[in-house]
Order: structure tokens, then sequence, then C-alpha cells
């Protein structure tokens, strides 16, 4: 056993901005809006620095897809707790439409290229929602899943993972290595504190691109619009009898 | 001078509000029709949408988080920009409108009641967090920022804005009324914390209060207006920018509680923690029906005698030493069971007491409000204060749990009041009266935190004395000659 945690961290238009659709309507405005990591990859992230912490396992490493600002996103996952980095180089267009799919592919070439024993990523990014780059990466490898995971032990070469679903609460358990996705009660991700965030300049990331792992990032996807939600319409006051007949007029 | 019940300052319900505001809207028919020819002004200025004249809507900006009853403005105008409020400031200037600013309308003091009705500039669409120099630890932000949204804004940066008063206020209504917060032992409240601020005069002027886009951490150059408008609780001007100063986020924190045998033996461990240099975080102190409140609202166990809370901040040694050494003294003035805490799990179940305090005290009293009470003292002279207040609280029948921010010899009661009985809201209020005297008169303050407001005018010109009074009054005359900016607020009004 490696010892060897991946974790995927997104960067992401941070949750707090107000969103605006371009006027062409081909995507949302990016340029000078604040990004940050993704919340569920923060708390991916969080849970894998407090195995580290626990002695269950042995290094961190934090990964990221997208053009060079995708390194601010993996220094914040080093100054957490994480061990190292790799930015997997993506840009422009190719990055216009990296999807889940081709970020398994990805995470899967990676997996297998430094022997991790698990992954952790968030259960979606607050971007797209997708929710499928975990499930994707789990069957690529052809390895067990732990998903919306709201408590995570290890025991021995398994894992008990408790996870959030409709019905309450199911508890597997599942083999080692094993893909896991963060759902948001599994913990509090801490902040980055100076001196961390310091000591995370130090860390070292390394570069390389979706070809040195073999991987094609051809989207299958177009996006064809992107439109806002319709406007909420004033509401209408209802006159008394008109809303007795509105009820008596109900199925 | 106006001392003694007004009948704004009684405790009113709900029903009462309304009926209220009716009356002020017909007392006000002529400032209206007045009003009507300057809303086409408003509009032109922030939009169709920027103006509002809804009930809901007003009522909403005449009313904070004090037991004051709500007086809702005319007209709220939400503006966009600092033009947009110097425009909408010209514009009342010229009509002789009341200007009352609002932030987040989270104030204990009745800051935001419009008493003579009048223009509420919302502030809350000027939202955005300017310029972070992680480097030179400071940033700018605009009103409608408010404290929690800044410390998630800058958590990838390392530092955060401490002053921490508990609710998640407007960080320019934090400057403009000098709020403080649990934290303040360490890091010190706005005054400290605010190097720069810009601000919309009455008549529509802006100033940079430290020069445009300055921000270096100290300086003696001129007056020091950045500490006027701090605290001034709008009646000198808008606030439409603030510059803070940012600290580290701690390393690590830990987390402690220690229960003693009298106030005396708490208040004495605080000063010699101080005097040890110990650079605590945050020192509460609870009196014993405050722990009796929350052990029972939280189902916890602590015993029930004065508790102290504390927390330290910094690296993993300096904790520490910092907790040993606190521990030690604690033990050497008789407190008693001492934990302590690292992680944030059992961190916030130490402190869960405190943090549930104010409904730990609504709980004594299902269906009454609360009020805080707010002064602050030398911390030489807390104990006897505390012991004083206590046995004006027992002698006269009130429920008033005692929190208080021991460090800074700072301390509320929480009078839980029943909002129904207009005996007891009286009681209160000449209780909370003597106490304000009372700390008035161990050279302390009618209010450390709080603000003055609309409740505590009188109470104003009994610390200052009347020539600083004077001088308050000259400085607001010269920068309000016509008293547009929130009126009523802090000073008095003048005798004709």
């Amino acid at each position: 056993m490696s010892g060897r945690v991946l974790v995927g961290v997104k960067r992401v238009i941070d949750y707090a901005v107000k969103i605006r659709v371009k006027p062409d309507n081909s995507s949302v405005v990016t340029d000078g809006v604040k990004h940050s990591m993704n919340p569920f990859c923060e708390i991916a992230v969080e849970e894998a620095v407090k195995m580290k912490e626990k002695k269950l396992i042995k290094e961190v490493v934090a990964v990221s897809c997208g053009p060079q600002q995708a390194q601010e996103t993996i220094r914040t996952a080093l100054a957490m707790g994480a061990d190292r980095g790799i930015h997997v180089e993506v840009t422009g267009k190719d990055y216009e439409t990296l999807g889940p799919l081709q970020i398994s592919k990805i995470m899967a070439a990676l997996a297998k290229k430094e022997e991790a024993q698990l992954i952790i990523l968030g259960k979606q990014a607050i971007d797209d929602d997708c929710n499928q780059t975990g499930q994707m990466t789990a069957a690529l490898l052809d390895w067990p899943q732990g998903t919306f995971a709201s408590e995570v032990s290890l025991e021995g070469d398994k894992i008990k993972v408790v996870r959030e679903v409709d019905g309450g609460l199911e508890t597997i358990k599942i083999n080692v290595p094993a893909v896991i996705t963060a759902d948001l009660r599994l913990n509090t991700p801490r902040y980055a504190t100076l001196p961390n965030i310091m000591k995370a300049k130090k860390k070292k990331i390394a570069n390389m691109k979706p070809a040195d792992l073999g991987v094609d990032i051809t989207s299958r996807l177009e996006v064809l619009r992107v439109d806002e939600p319709p406007q909420r319409q004033a509401g209408v006051k209802e006159h008394k009898h008109g809303a007795r007949n509105l009820a008596e007029g109900t199925l | 001078m106006l001392l003694g019940l007004t009948p704004s300052r009684r405790l009113l319900s709900h029903r009462h509000c309304l009926l209220q505001s009716r009356s002020i809207k017909s007392e006000n028919t002529a400032r209206s029709t007045a009003l009507d020819s300057v809303l086409s002004a408003f509009r032109s200025i922030c939009g169709e949408d920027g103006v509002s004249l809804g009930e809901a809507v007003r009522q909403q900006h005449g009313k904070d988080e004090s037991v004051h009853r709500c007086c809702p403005p005319d007209v709220v105008v939400f503006p966009r920009c600092v033009e947009e409020v110097s425009a909408l400031a010209k514009v009342c200037s010229n009509h002789r409108l009341p200007i009352i600013p609002f932030g987040t309308g989270t104030g204990l003091e009745g800051g935001v009641s419009a008493v003579t009705g009048g223009v509420c500039f919302s502030l809350r669409n000027m939202d955005q967090v300017l310029d972070v120099h992680q480097e030179d630890f400071d940033v700018t932000v605009e009103p409608g920022v408010t404290r929690k949204a800044l410390n998630a804004y800058l958590r990838d940066t390392g530092l955060w804005f401490p002053v921490d008063p508990g609710a998640d206020a407007s960080l320019c209504g934090m400057a403009a009324t000098s709020a403080s917060g649990t934290n303040a032992v360490r890091y010190g409240t706005m005054r400290e914390n605010v190097l720069n601020l810009e601000v919309v005069l009455a008549d529509g002027n802006i100033i940079h209060t430290a020069g445009k886009g300055r921000r270096p951490r100290k300086t003696s150059a001129g007056y020091n207006l950045t500490n006027l408008f701090v605290g001034s609780e709008g009646t000198l001007g808008i606030i439409t920018k603030t510059t803070l100063r940012l600290y580290g986020i701690p390393e690590a924190m830990v987390s402690a509680v220690c229960s003693f045998p009298s106030v005396q033996a708490a208040v004495d461990s605080t000063v010699q923690i101080l005097q040890a240099g110990v650079p605590i975080a945050r020192i509460e102190f609870l009196d014993d029906v405050m722990i009796d409140a929350c052990n029972r609202f939280s189902s916890l166990s602590y015993p029930v005698t004065p508790t102290l809370f504390l927390e330290f901040h910094g690296s993993e040694r300096s904790l520490e030493e910092q907790v040993h050494t606190a521990e030690d003294i604690t033990q050497s003035n008789g407190g008693s069971d001492f934990q302590w805490a690292r992680d944030a799990e059992t961190r916030n179940r130490l402190w869960k007491a405190r943090h549930d305090a104010w409904y730990a005290a609504l709980a004594l009293r299902p269906g009454c409000k609360a009020y805080s009470t707010d002064v602050c003292v030398p911390l030489s002279r807390l104990p006897q204060i505390i012991v004083e207040t206590k046995e004006d609280l027992i002698e006269n029948r009130l429920t008033g749990p005692i929190a208080g921010h021991v460090g800074d010899g700072n301390f509320h009661c929480l009078m839980v009041v029943d909002p129904n009985d207009p005996e007891e809201q009286r009681e209160v209020h000449l209780f909370t009266e003597r106490l304000a005297r009372r700390a008035l008169a161990m050279d302390g303050t009618c209010t450390g935190e709080h603000g003055v407001g609309l409740g505590k005018k009188a109470l104003l010109c009994e610390e200052m004395g009347p020539m600083a009074i004077q001088v308050m009054q000259r400085l607001k005359d010269t920068l309000d000659p016509k008293n547009l900016m929130n009126p009523g607020k802090v000073l008095q009004p003048r005798e004709l």
C-alpha cells in the first residue's frame, strides 16, 4: 500500500459572486470575477489532511486541471496541508469544454501513475453541478466508490463510508483502492493560515499535459446556449372574492 | 435637559408599532408633499428600482435589533455607488429631508429609527470588496459587505478581520457605531482598526478621512478625521467605504473554561493573566445566573458559580505556554474545573454555553423579550460594579443574567422582560439608568460597544460634561448645519 491519496481540486467562480451571463449567451462572465476552490473540494482536501494527521495515510497529492491560475487552487490545497501538487495544463478552447469525462480519464491515469490507494473528490462542482467525475473515475479504474460521504473511516484494507442518500443515511464498506466523493457534512475545512501559506510556497507542483498521460480531452458535448433563469415577476394581489373562487376552482 | 422617561423609550409591542407609524405618517403630511416633488429626482438618480415607498420596506428600514419602536422613514433609496449617494444627499439637503444611513439593521440602540421621518439610504447594493492588499494587511470594503462575508472572501489569503460583535453586521455600520466584540482584548475595536473612510457629508461632498486611497499603518498627518467619524452613528456623514486593518488567521486555537468561587476571583485572574503578558484572545465572564440558564438550555453541567471562558490564539508552542500560565493563575485564585481543548469540535462544545447565552437567557422566561445593557468600567472596578448590579437585580426582582468581555471591563446584563407588562418595562428602564450611572461614578462609560443611539443621549451629557458636549455640538453644527444627518441620535436637541 502506497499510503498515497489523490485529491482533485477545481477552480470555480467563488460561491458568493453574483453570476452574470455574457451578452452573447455563450457562457458566464469569468473575467475579473473572484475565483476560489470549489467548496466540496475544500472538504475533500480537509478529509485527506485529517487522515494524514491521524497517520492513516502517508501523502496527500492535490491535482487540478486548467490554465495557469489552477496553480493558485493547488497552492491553497498545499496551505491546507497537502504535500505536493500536480497541475495538468489545459488552456483555451480545450479548457472551456473540459468536463467530468475528461477529468475522470486524467484522474484515472494519474491514479495508476502515482499508485494511489485512495481518490477523494468533491461530490460536485458548484459551477456545473455535474456530480459525475467521482463516479466516472471509479468506473474507469474499476474501483469501488463511496459517494456523498458524510463520514469516512479506514478499517484495515477496507473503508467504511456513511453516505447521505434521499432516504437518509446508508453505511457501506468498500475495498481499497477506492474513490470517495465528499458531501457537505463530512467535515469543516480549515482556513489556510499565513505561516502555512508561506510553507506551501516551498512545496512542489509538477506540471504536465493531458497528452503526457495519454488522455484525449476532446469533448463529446457542445454547449449551445446559456441563459439566466427567468426574471421573477411581481406578485399579483388577489381580490378577496377572487381568492375564494380560486380555492373553489382547485382540482 | 431631557432626563427621565419619555414616551419614545417605552417598549412597545408590534401592534403599537404600526399604530405609531401611521400617526407619524399623518403628522408628516406636510413633509409628504415635499417628498412627492423629490421622488422623481431620486428615481432619476437610482433608477425606478432604487426607490421604495412600500410599507413593508419602510418598516424593515425603520427598526434594528433594539427594543426601540419602529420609526419607518418616508422613503427608502438604494444607491449603487458613492456618486449616487452624493447626488441623493444633495437633493435631501436642498429639500431639508432627514438622511438615515442603513447597513444591516443589526444595531442595538435604535440608530436607524427615522424619528422625524425622512429618507433612509439603504447601502446594501454597494457590496464590493475592493483592493485586498495581502502584504500590507489591509482591505477596503463598501457598506454592503458584512464581516462574515469579508472573512469568507479572505479565507484563501490567510488573513481575517477579527472584530466580532456577534451579529453579521455591515463593516461600515460597525465603523459608524465603533463596534467591538469578544476579541477586543487582543485585536482592539473598530477605533483601532479603521485606517481610512470615504464619507459623503450632509451637503453631498465626498471626503476621504485619511486622503484618497491612503493606507499607511500609522500617520500623524492633520486632525484625526477617521476617528471623528468612527462612532458618529450616522450623525456626521454617510460612510461609503472603509479601509480596515487585517490580521493573520491564528495558526491554532485553544479554548478553556474555569469556575471561580466569586466574581472577585474571576476578575483577579483576568487582571493577572493580562499582567503576565499572555496575549489572550477572548476572556468572557458568565455569572452564576447565566451559567445556570446555560446549563438548563444546553443540557450542560457547569458548576453554578462565576465562570470564565478563555480562548488563546497562536502557534502550537506558544499556546502550550499561554494555557499553562493561565491555568496556574486561575488555580492560585481559587479556580477549579479548568478544562481546555484544542480541536474544533471540543472547543465548540466548551464554548457552547457562551454562544447560546442570549437564547439561554430568553429560555428562562418563554414569551419574553431580551434587552442587553452595555457599560464599561476600568478593570479594577469590575468586581464592585457586578456585585452591586446583582444586588440591584435581586432587590428589584428582575431577570438579568450577566455576560461580559471581562478583559475590557465591559459587561452586559441580558434583561429578560415581559413585553406586555409596562410596569416591569419601567422597572427595567430605571434599572438600566441606575446601572449606567453606577458605571459613570466608577470612571467608566454608559456604553462600551453599542453606542448612544436614541436612548442614552442624556447619559452621554452626564458622561462627557457640558464643555465636551458643546464641542461635539459645534462639530455637528459645522458638518451638518441643517441637522439632517440621522436626527435624534447621539446629541440632545438643542434648547431654544
